[in-house]
């Protein structure tokens, strides 16, 4: 094998690949079809629109990978709530956005530490501890943030919709974070017990790691993420709304599984989240570029989920 | 060939592998009508096996299944076992939880169907269970999972008697009374000759040599996957018993080396006691010593083990000096990260140390599995392919290095050479010898006879206790025997 | 007498019962007008299409999968409900054939591909809903009569609503708890292993349940429209959450085939009341949501308690 051959070899193993190929190929077929016309435009919104089911998949990701059982209902909840409570907080004042910022994120590691209290007082499987949760801090969210939609401060506002040479600022805020939960997941204890737990959770409690601690620790961390897109989202779409969350729950547990990671656990990929938001935002224009309706739109990406899931994911029973 | 007509079920030559492992060799065994078949040999010897192949639940891979005189090797399945009326208590609780005693009589019986299928159901196992074991004190409206752990079990057995459509005539009883008292043992086992003289057999696996002596009018020995002697329960008495199971006495290569109590200095590593344990010796163990846990699977040596491992540093009853690491003997559930390099699987234990600005330095992680492939010789090309890629003796290896590469002072090992070649086996003995020299404490659990004589002390266990401590120099197979097998008869 | 009663298990058993009851209690104590037929049905008016979705939630959960999706799928069988099944009954008939044959087909690639169950629901929420939208791009359609008629039934004594919960958790209770082939569809979510080696299908048992969501889930779709009059396919998307709460509070477990027919009904009516309940609090309702996963917490924490009441026995 040639070098090159070799590196292409260890490129097609990637579990990222697809995703980022399948959101290539559908902007190319969008282009192609309005004949190149917003090209740039569309990968622009793309990146935009992209961002924040990054950031809620980089913890969903996180606590799927945990293993089977685990997974976050109460991103949504979380979000409005963050973003409700900030943006009263800062009560579009410029001065307050540290403040507000400061505000999102206790909101997330609150939701976090109850989320996992729910787990080990209750002994309840997490998809219902943050199943109640979410119930809880959804209506939290309604009542505090009842009335007129509050602007953001016009800074923040003018913060997570800038760009530089058509390049969304938030997004490259995204990419620093990917980044640096990239290396936190396979370069630090904490990350490698993670995957550990996820594989096999007794031999990784008799390696000496701290099983407990872990999953608390991953918990926060997706709640604290969805605070923070929570707070992020608001500003970019002047103020925040009470069903803002709504969407997020399907996508960041669709970027999770389309990205190439392991529903069952134990394996995980961040760029595999990029690509599949890309990807996801690219399908939905592609197909509006086409003229299919909100329909098909839906159906397709459903679909594709399903698929995916069905190719990638589980072992045949041998039945 | 009359026998062979007569017989219910014939087993020619039937062999079962698996890997290198040789579960089943060339094994023959005939039930007749009108018998009830004990089943007797130390752990690994190819009981279970047998059974499940018995049972249709495992395939063999050469031989012959008979059933009454007709092969049916080809596509033998639980079914065809189901119908020709043989049926299988295993030893893992196959009841549903969440069902009632009398619904879970309907799992097994399709006949139990239509109108008052309940009332029949509960009059099913009711009459079974009374006729089993007289004053149960279980309603069919029971939930199983709310029943305790004996009651399950009489449910189970009284369930493999019952009879709807097809036949019970040759039940298949694996350890039945573990987790019975004596009182209701004894009730099976005088309805096992029941069901015997009736014209029905069984097959009956005990650790409990006595009832196998008391009930059984034949007994098989196994050993190493094979039969070895076959004879009449009454040509048997415990002493010989004993003996039949036993294998051949082997020479370790030195392992047998004189015995010299590592105890005179310092104070031990470990000391600990069962949890279930009220009298009886302690476990103590000191640095540098190698210390064997012995007796029958499932007697209470791996939940020693974990006892140890949960108790760092110390609890009231268990206490531990210094840092501890565990080779775990079931490689899937306890041991190996499926999706993980060998390299991977061998640092985890030591992620800790190996990081350079908080990070974990890959170069650190190469080096330390690099080292330990070549000090405990795992076959590979690359340490950085798939842990599955290893044959189950270098992935036991890998899991050796894992705790070997740690900082852990005591090591425990829970009957880690499970299915291992002998080669890997003799490498790994010389490693843990050099590592004990240097200081290292070893607890080992294992159930094979020849690894006992590499340890200083043996411990036996017997129903979650401690019955007997013995220096090497005591250490006899006869003696290992007689305490795991001298239970309450 | 009084020993029996406070066994961990028959409280575990009558839980779901006493939160209904006290509920009610508090209800009726706060607003005493409401104990009448017409507060009645005030007041449990949707409990019916809540109680279908989560008795379609449990068929699923029996079987020991999840379904994120039945929201969805309610909007669907909703849209189709005004739309098709009032113009061209026959089309819309064979669509709703359609979609229990999708829910079938579900379950089959689930168990035979060893799919995660949460994963495959979510795909299929988004395309119920796509469908919905094709069938009823705008809120709006007509219901048909005889759904209405049935659903705004005048009974004596009691609300017609109560009578069909009832009537719902018995048949389903018969079903699941009393058949002989619902032992075993039970016992398939309890230990499939042992059910197997008695030589069931487990294929068939999880194609089973899947198709029995499929038709509860569709009777919550043509229950809601017969209320609402008119359809819209984002109708029922709260069905999703509420149906799997619904379970858990009448009493089912999540893994290992432990439910309760008539626990989920009562579960259902506990979530529906809930809401309520802040109403004749003076609250504002928009604590609604957050009032039935109160409930939700604190049933689950009393259920803490007694087990492990009953670990210590």
């Amino acid at each position: 094998m040639t070098p090159t051959l070799r590196i292409a070899a260890r490129l097609l193993e990637k579990p990222w690949l697809w995703a980022f190929a399948a959101a290539f190929f559908v902007w190319l077929a969008t282009i192609v079809f309005t004949g190149g016309q917003g090209a740039a435009a569309v990968l622009t919104a793309a990146l935009a629109f992209g961002t924040f089911s990054v950031i809620v998949g980089i913890g969903q990701m996180y606590v799927i990978t945990l293993g089977p059982g685990n997974v976050d209902l109460s991103i949504p909840a979380t979000m409005t709530f963050a973003g409700a409570a900030s943006m009263k907080i800062m009560d579009t004042q410029d001065s307050m956005i540290f403040i507000g910022l400061l505000v999102a994120l206790g909101v997330g590691v609150s939701v976090g530490i109850f989320n996992y209290a729910l787990i080990r007082l209750l002994r309840i499987p997490p998809i219902i501890a943050t199943l109640s949760s979410s119930f809880v801090f959804q209506s939290a969210a309604i009542a505090y943030g009842r009335g007129i939609k509050i602007k953001p401060p016009p800074v923040l506002a003018e913060f997570t919709t800038a760009r530089i040479v058509g390049i969304p600022i938030l997004a490259i805020f995204t990419v620093i974070l990917a980044v640096i939960m990239a290396v936190v997941l396979h370069k630090t204890v904490y990350g490698r017990s993670v995957i550990a737990i996820g594989q096999n959770p007794r031999a990784a409690g008799f390696s000496g790691i701290s099983v407990g601690f872990t999953r608390f620790a991953t918990y926060v961390l997706s709640a604290t993420l969805a605070g923070l897109c929570g707070f992020v989202l608001s500003g970019f779409s002047g103020g925040a709304s009470l069903n803002m969350g709504a969407e997020f729950l399907l996508a960041s547990i669709a970027v999770v599984v389309i990205g190439g990671t392991s529903v069952a656990g134990g394996f995980a990929n961040i760029p595999g989240l990029w690509g599949a938001a890309l990807f996801m935002f690219l399908l939905v224009t592609m197909l509006n570029t086409f003229g299919l309706g909100a329909g098909i739109r839906l159906i397709m990406t459903g679909l594709i989920i399903i698929s995916v899931i069905t190719l990638a994911g589980g072992k045949s029973t041998g039945r | 060939m009359s026998e062979a007509d007569h017989s219910i079920v014939r087993l020619d030559g039937v062999e079962k592998h698996f890997g290198a492992v040789h579960a089943l060799n060339t094994v023959d065994l005939v039930v007749t009508p009108g018998e009830c078949l004990g089943l007797v040999g130390h752990n690994g010897a190819g009981k279970s096996t047998l059974m499940n192949v018995l049972a249709g639940t495992q395939i063999p891979d050469q031989g012959r299944i008979v059933i009454r005189g007709i092969d049916s090797t080809d596509g033998y399945t639980v079914a065809t076992a189901k119908q020709h009326g043989i049926r299988c208590v295993f030893q893992e609780l196959s009841l549903c939880p969440n069902l009632t005693v009398a619904e879970n009589a309907r799992v097994m019986h399709r006949a139990l169907t239509g109108f008052g299928w309940r009332r029949r159901a509960a009059a099913l196992i009711l009459r079974d269970l009374d006729e089993i074991f007289p004053g149960h004190g279980i309603a069919s409206q029971e939930i199983v999972g709310d029943l305790s752990i004996a009651k399950r079990q009489m449910v189970e057995i009284a369930r493999a008697f019952s009879v709807t459509d097809a036949p019970a005539d040759l039940v298949i009883l694996d350890e039945p009374t573990s987790s019975l008292d004596a009182v209701v043992a004894q009730q099976l086992l005088t309805f096992v000759r029941r069901h015997v003289a009736a014209g029905g057999a069984c097959v009956l696996i005990s650790h409990l040599l006595g009832e196998v002596l008391s009930t059984a009018d034949r007994i098989v020995v196994m050993r190493d996957g094979a039969v070895v002697e076959v004879r009449k329960a009454s040509d048997f008495d415990r002493d010989s018993l004993v003996t039949a199971m036993g294998s051949v006495a082997k020479d370790g290569d030195g392992a047998g080396a004189a015995y010299a109590s590592k105890r005179a200095d310092g104070s031990p590593k470990v000391r600990a006691r069962p949890a279930g344990q009220v009298e009886g010796p302690d476990l103590t163990a000191h640095a540098g010593e190698i210390v064997g846990l012995a007796g029958l699977a499932g007697h209470g040596q791996t939940d020693m083990l974990i006892q140890l491992h949960a108790a760092r540093p110390s609890t009231r009853h268990t206490h531990v000096h210094g840092p501890v690491a565990l080779v775990a003997g079931d490689r899937q559930t306890d041991g190996i990260f499926p999706l993980w390099s060998i390299a991977g699987n061998i640092t985890i234990r030591s992620i800790r140390h190996l990081l350079r600005h908080a990070l974990i330095d890959a170069a650190a992680e190469r080096e330390m599995a690099s080292q330990w492939q070549q000090r405990i010789g795992i076959r590979t090309p690359d340490m950085e392919n798939n842990i599955l890629s290893l044959s189950g003796g270098n992935q036991q290896k890998a899991l050796f290095a894992r705790a070997l590469a740690s900082d852990a002072e005591i090591l425990l090992m829970d009957d880690p050479m499970r299915g291992v070649d002998v080669g890997t086996k003799q490498e790994v003995y010389r490693i843990i010898r050099d590592e004990a020299a240097n200081g290292r404490t070893f607890i080992w659990y294992t159930t094979e006879m020849d690894e006992l004589k590499h340890c200083d002390h043996v411990y036996v266990f017997r129903d979650g206790a401690i019955v007997a401590d013995l220096t090497r120099r005591e250490v006899t197979e006869e003696k290992l025997l007689h305490a795991s097998f001298e239970a309450a008869e | 007498m009084i020993a029996t009663l406070l066994t961990p298990r028959f409280l575990r058993n009558a839980l779901p019962a006493l939160s209904l009851t006290v509920l009610l209690l508090a209800i009726f104590y706060l607003q005493p007008r409401a104990m009448s037929y017409f507060g009645l049905n005030l007041l449990l008016n949707l409990a019916l299409p809540i109680a279908f979705a989560t008795i379609a939630q449990m068929c699923i959960i029996t079987v020991n999968d999840l379904d994120l999706g039945v929201g969805a799928y309610v909007g669907l069988v909703a849209a189709i409900g005004a739309t098709w099944l009032n113009e061209t009954p026959l089309l819309g008939a064979a669509a709703l054939l359609g979609c229990i044959a999708v829910y079938a087909a579900l379950g089959a690639l689930i168990h035979l591909r060893n799919l995660p169950s949460i994963v495959v629901t979510l795909g299929m929420s988004f395309v119920w809903l796509g469908l919905a939208l094709l069938v009823l791009p705008t809120p709006g359609g007509k219901v048909p009569d005889w759904i209405r008629a049935i659903m705004t039934l005048k009974t004596p004594f009691l609300p017609f609503t109560i009578y069909a919960a009832i009537g719902v958790g018995v048949i389903v209770h018969f079903g699941l708890m009393r058949s002989s082939y619902g032992v075993v569809l039970r016992g398939a979510g309890g230990n499939p292993r042992s059910v197997s080696r008695a030589g069931w299908s487990l294929l068939r048992t999880k194609v089973t349940m899947f198709a029995l969501a499929g038709f509860f889930g569709m009777l919550s779709g043509l229950s809601l429209i017969g209320l609402t009059t008119s359809a819209d396919a984002n109708i029922a998307l709260r069905y999703t959450l509420l149906s799997i709460a619904g379970v858990i509070l009448g009493g089912g477990e999540f893994v290992g085939g432990r439910i309760s027919p008539i626990g989920a009904v009562i579960g259902a009516m506990t979530l529906t009341l809930a809401a309520s309940f802040l109403s004749f609090l003076r609250l504002p309702p928009d604590w609604q949501i957050g009032a039935q996963g109160g409930i939700l917490i604190l049933v689950l924490a009393f259920r803490a308690v007694i087990n492990r009441a009953e670990a210590r026995r």
